[in-house]
C-alpha cells in the first residue's frame, strides 16, 4: 500500500465487507431457522445487512474510481482482497453459534454507526444514520436471544457458553488499527476502532452477566481480516455467491 | 424428548395514526418481548405497521359457534341499523 494508498476506499471495503458476508452467511438460514418466525427475522436482519452493504460497496466503488460498482467488488474479487471482520465469515454453526456471532458484531456496529453518524463525509453520515435503526434492531434481537439462550436451559447455557468460547477471539478484526483507520480517524470521515472497544466491552459484560455467562478467559485475539487473510470457511461461501455472475457475468434478471 | 410449542400469540397491527388496530394473523413467542419482534419481523417487514399489539391466544374469549343464531340472527333483517341511507361525502374516508 504505502504511499499510494487509499485510504477511503479500504475502510469503505470493510465496512461493505462486514455487512455483505454477514449478511450472507445469515442468508443461509433461510428455510433452516429453528421456528418459521426466527427463520423471517434471522433472513430480515441478513437483509438489512445487504442493503448496508450496497451502500458502502457502492461508495466504495466511486472512491476507488476505476469504474466497479458494488456487483463488480461482491462478486468479482477474491477471498485475498474482501476485506471483512474474520468474526463475520464464522460458520453458521448451530442457532446459538449465530447468535453470538450476531450479538458480537451488533454490539460493535452500534456504537460504529454511532460514530460514523458524525463523519465529516456527508455520504458517509447519510448511510451511517440509516444503519444506526436497523443495527439497533439487530442488537435488540441478538441480545434478547443472548438471555433467553444464556439463562435458559442447562443445555443451551452450556452451547452458548461454548460458541461464545469459540467466537470471542474472533472479535480482534473489529478493533483493528492501522495506517487506514488512522488516517479515517485523523481527517475525521472515519471512527477510530480502538475507540468503540470500550462501549462494545461495556455492552458484552452486561448482556453476559444478565444471561449469567461467563467472559471466557483472556485469549490472544485473532486479526487478519483486514488484510485479506481468511478462514476457509469464507472460499467456500464466495464460491458459492459469486459462481453465477461469474459465468454469466451482466447476466440480467 | 417431546417438542414443546411455544405459547399462540394474536397480533394486531395499526397501519397509520388515527385507523385502529387489526387483527393480520398469529404467530408463536416464548414471551411478550420475542411475540413483538417476530411480529415486526413477519407483519410489518414491508411498511405495514406504526404500532403492534401482541395478546396471548389464551387470553382471548371468543364467542361460541353454537350460539351463531342466538347472537347474530336477530340483527338480519334490522337494515335500518346500517348507515346506508345517507349519503357520505367523498372526504370522509376509513369509514
Amino acid at each position: 500500500m504505502g504511499a499510494t494508498m487509499n485510504a477511503r476506499f479500504e475502510y469503505l471495503l470493510r465496512l461493505g465487507d462486514d455487512a455483505l458476508i454477514l449478511g450472507q452467511m445469515l442468508g443461509l438460514w433461510t428455510g433452516h431457522g429453528p421456528v418459521l418466525e426466527e427463520d423471517i427475522a434471522l433472513t430480515n436482519i441478513g437483509l438489512d445487512q445487504i442493503g448496508q452493504a450496497r451502500a458502502w460497496l457502492t461508495l466504495a466503488g466511486k472512491a476507488e474510481d476505476a469504474g466497479r460498482d458494488e456487483d463488480k467488488l461482491a462478486f468479482f474479487r477474491d477471498q485475498a482482497d474482501f476485506r471483512n471482520a474474520q468474526l463475520c465469515e464464522r460458520p453458521n454453526g448451530h442457532f446459538g453459534d449465530t447468535i453470538v456471532r450476531q450479538f458480537l458484531f451488533d454490539a460493535y456496529a452500534v456504537p460504529l454507526h454511532a460514530a460514523l453518524s458524525s463523519s465529516s463525509d456527508p455520504e458517509i453520515a447519510a448511510i451511517a444514520r440509516k444503519s444506526a435503526k436497523e443495527s439497533a434492531y439487530h442488537l435488540r434481537h441478538s441480545r434478547a436471544w443472548m438471555l433467553r439462550l444464556g439463562d435458559g436451559t442447562e443445555e443451551s447455557h452450556d452451547k452458548v457458553q461454548q460458541s461464545l468460547n469459540d467466537l470471542l477471539p474472533y472479535a480482534g478484526d473489529l478493533f483493528y488499527a492501522d495506517a487506514v483507520t488512522a488516517q479515517a480517524t485523523a481527517e475525521g470521515w472515519g471512527a477510530d476502532p480502538t475507540a468503540l472497544r470500550a462501549p462494545w466491552t461495556t455492552e458484552l459484560d452486561s448482556t453476559l452477566a444478565a444471561a449469567g455467562l461467563e467472559r471466557p478467559p483472556a485469549v490472544p485475539e485473532q486479526t487478519g481480516g483486514r488484510e485479506g487473510r481468511h478462514t476457509e470457511q469464507l472460499s467456500f461461501l464466495l464460491a458459492e455467491m459469486q459462481v453465477l455472475p461469474r459465468t454469466y457475468p451482466d447476466a440480467q434478471w | 424428548m417431546e417438542k414443546q410449542q411455544w405459547p399462540l400469540w394474536e397480533i394486531f397491527i395499526r397501519s397509520r395514526q388515527g385507523l385502529s388496530h387489526r387483527h393480520v394473523g398469529r404467530l408463536h413467542a416464548a414471551d411478550a418481548e420475542m411475540a413483538i419482534e417476530n411480529a415486526r419481523d413477519v407483519y410489518t417487514r414491508r411498511q405495514e405497521g406504526v404500532s403492534i399489539w401482541a395478546v396471548p391466544a389464551s387470553e382471548i374469549t371468543a364467542s361460541s359457534p353454537d350460539e351463531k343464531d342466538v347472537m347474530f340472527d336477530p340483527a338480519d333483517d334490522k337494515v335500518y341499523r346500517h348507515p346506508t341511507f345517507y349519503d357520505l361525502p367523498d372526504e370522509v374516508k376509513n369509514m
